[in-house]
């Protein structure tokens, strides 16, 4: 570059954030408002480590590597210890890091909500995300009916649910069963399903598959999906993803080898075991956990279809 | 060779022999399934634009580009030949290849030349360039039909529009990005 000249104009920085201003205030409304939703119910907050030794081994996420520690993809496996331990009601709102996510809804770190509760099943806690996004947008005065992306989302319950199964009859050419034999599952779900799904009311999409959810319970009267859900808001916003937990130390030993065998398969890293997380697990009661992300329940409210809007800086910013 | 990560509005990838450059790009990746990027990609020759979506387990051949710096030498009817400056190995495109470049191309005149492997793709001129007007039609004053441009003709055979008082023999620089007239040359 010749001198004096540059590539940007020094007003960009100020401008691009002084037009998410809006933004973050909603934000910090909104992450202020759940803390008083979970405080009013007798949740604990926590704050487990973000450097770990073994993350859970996963197909299709992957851990950042840091040292020889791995910066967790999301708090589970801790927050599950402590369940363990006997904290029934936790909480937790964080960082998590995922390599190589970034689109208009992805950021490789992102904020994100996780809660577990003890005897409860997905059934309750689609009850407790209803009531949560009520908490939100009636604390806030954001109304009953919300416009994202040009659709109306009425957010009076109950909101529907929709087995995966259904959603392939209803939205695709082929049945579920077929699109995961001939590996067209994700495809199918982003292309087909996914932009149908969250108008004009909320939905949960629910009964995964079950090779899909390493860490859920099967569904004692069809073993063939587990008790897993996803919520979506508007036009396929995925904003949740939750299951009825897994306390069988066996069978969770027996799904983290097959899951490290099929990353390797696949020419990924794998990870060491998360053994003190799978010794814990038979003293974990029946419990139920969810995984929320916090910068698209933002985008959700603020209307907007671009995750930069709702964060300080992307990493393109810095 | 790029792992799908590296996938990006830009960047230039080879299929099927062909040379494609990424149009549009849309990243999504549905629960915990697999990253899909849905992209349009355009063939670099052809100018086809197809959607095409790749999971993260897909590798990819970064195109074999090369802009190379070239001088015009002489044109046969429809071939252009040219020279490299460095090594003086002479090459030459059709007009169809050549596309608009043709319209400034006057001889020793230095371009970049965009090779596919051996292959020449593409041709970029300096984006100014001075060229003679061979025909034009004299300035009528208080002609007020014609309005304030004309039409003349270059030396190249290029048509186009410039102010009245441009005459033949003058000397004009014309944005080779837009086609259009500039200002005239002071000798």
């Amino acid at each position: 570059m010749s001198p004096g000249s540059r590539n940007s104009s020094p007003l960009e920085e100020p401008n691009r954030l002084a037009a998410r201003k809006p933004y973050l205030w909603l934000r910090s409304r909104i992450i202020q408002t759940i803390r008083r939703f979970f405080m009013e119910r007798e949740y604990l907050e926590v704050d487990t480590p973000y450097l770990i030794p073994a993350p859970a081994p996963e197909l299709h996420i992957d851990a950042i590597p840091a040292g020889d520690l791995f910066l967790h993809t999301s708090p589970e496996l801790c927050m599950k210890r402590l369940l363990a331990a006997g904290f029934p009601k936790i909480f937790q709102l964080g960082k998590c890091f995922r390599e190589g996510e970034r689109g208009s809804s992805h950021l490789p770190e992102f904020t994100m909500l996780e809660w577990y509760r003890a005897g409860i099943d997905y059934r309750g806690l689609m009850e407790e995300c209803e009531d949560l996004i009520l908490f939100v947008s009636e604390n806030l005065e954001l109304g009953r009916t919300v416009t994202f992306q040009g659709r109306e989302v009425a957010l009076e319950r109950p909101w529907p649910r929709l087995t995966v199964r259904k959603a392939f009859e209803r939205y695709t050419s082929i049945p579920m069963e077929e699109a995961l034999k001939s590996d067209r599952f994700d495809e199918c779900l982003a292309f087909d399903i996914e932009p149908r799904l969250g108008a004009p009311k909320p939905v949960f999409l629910c009964d995964y598959p079950a090779p899909l959810a390493a860490l859920s319970r099967l569904k004692p009267e069809d073993p063939s999906v587990a008790e897993r859900f996803e919520l979506y808001l508007g036009r396929g916003l995925e904003l949740a993803n939750a299951f009825s937990e897994l306390t069988d130390a066996e069978e969770q030993r027996h799904r983290f080898l097959l899951e490290s065998e099929n990353r390797r398969a696949l020419g990924k890293k794998a990870y060491p075991i998360a053994d003190k997380f799978i010794e814990a697990l038979p003293m974990m009661p029946a419990s139920a956990g969810i995984a929320l992300g916090v910068d698209r329940l933002v985008m959700f409210f603020a209307d907007t279809a671009a995750i930069d809007d709702v964060v300080t800086f992307t990493p393109e910013d810095l | 060779m790029y792992n799908a990560s590296a996938l990006r509005k830009g960047l230039k990838l080879q299929f099927d022999n062909e040379p494609y450059v990424i149009v549009d790009f849309q990243f999504s990746k549905p629960g915990k399934g697999q990253a899909l990027y849905r992209c349009k990609i355009k063939n670099m020759i052809t100018g086809a634009i197809v959607d095409r979506t790749f999971r993260s387990v897909d590798t990819f051949q970064s195109a074999d580009l090369e802009e190379r710096k070239m001088q015009y030498l002489y044109n046969q009817e429809d071939e252009f030949y040219f020279m490299d400056v460095e090594n003086y190995e002479q090459i030459m495109l059709t007009a169809d290849q050549a596309g608009d470049a043709k319209n400034y191309l006057i001889d020793n005149l230095e371009v970049d030349i965009l090779l596919f492997g051996e292959r020449p793709i593409g041709i970029t001129p300096p984006n100014f360039v001075d060229l003679t007007v061979t025909k034009a039609d004299p300035w009528v004053k208080g002609d007020s039909v014609s309005g304030d441009s004309k039409p003349v003709t270059l030396e190249t055979g290029y048509e186009l529009r410039v102010p009245p008082f441009i005459e033949e023999g003058i000397k004009i620089t014309v944005d080779t990005r837009t086609g259009e007239y500039v200002t005239r040359v002071k000798e």
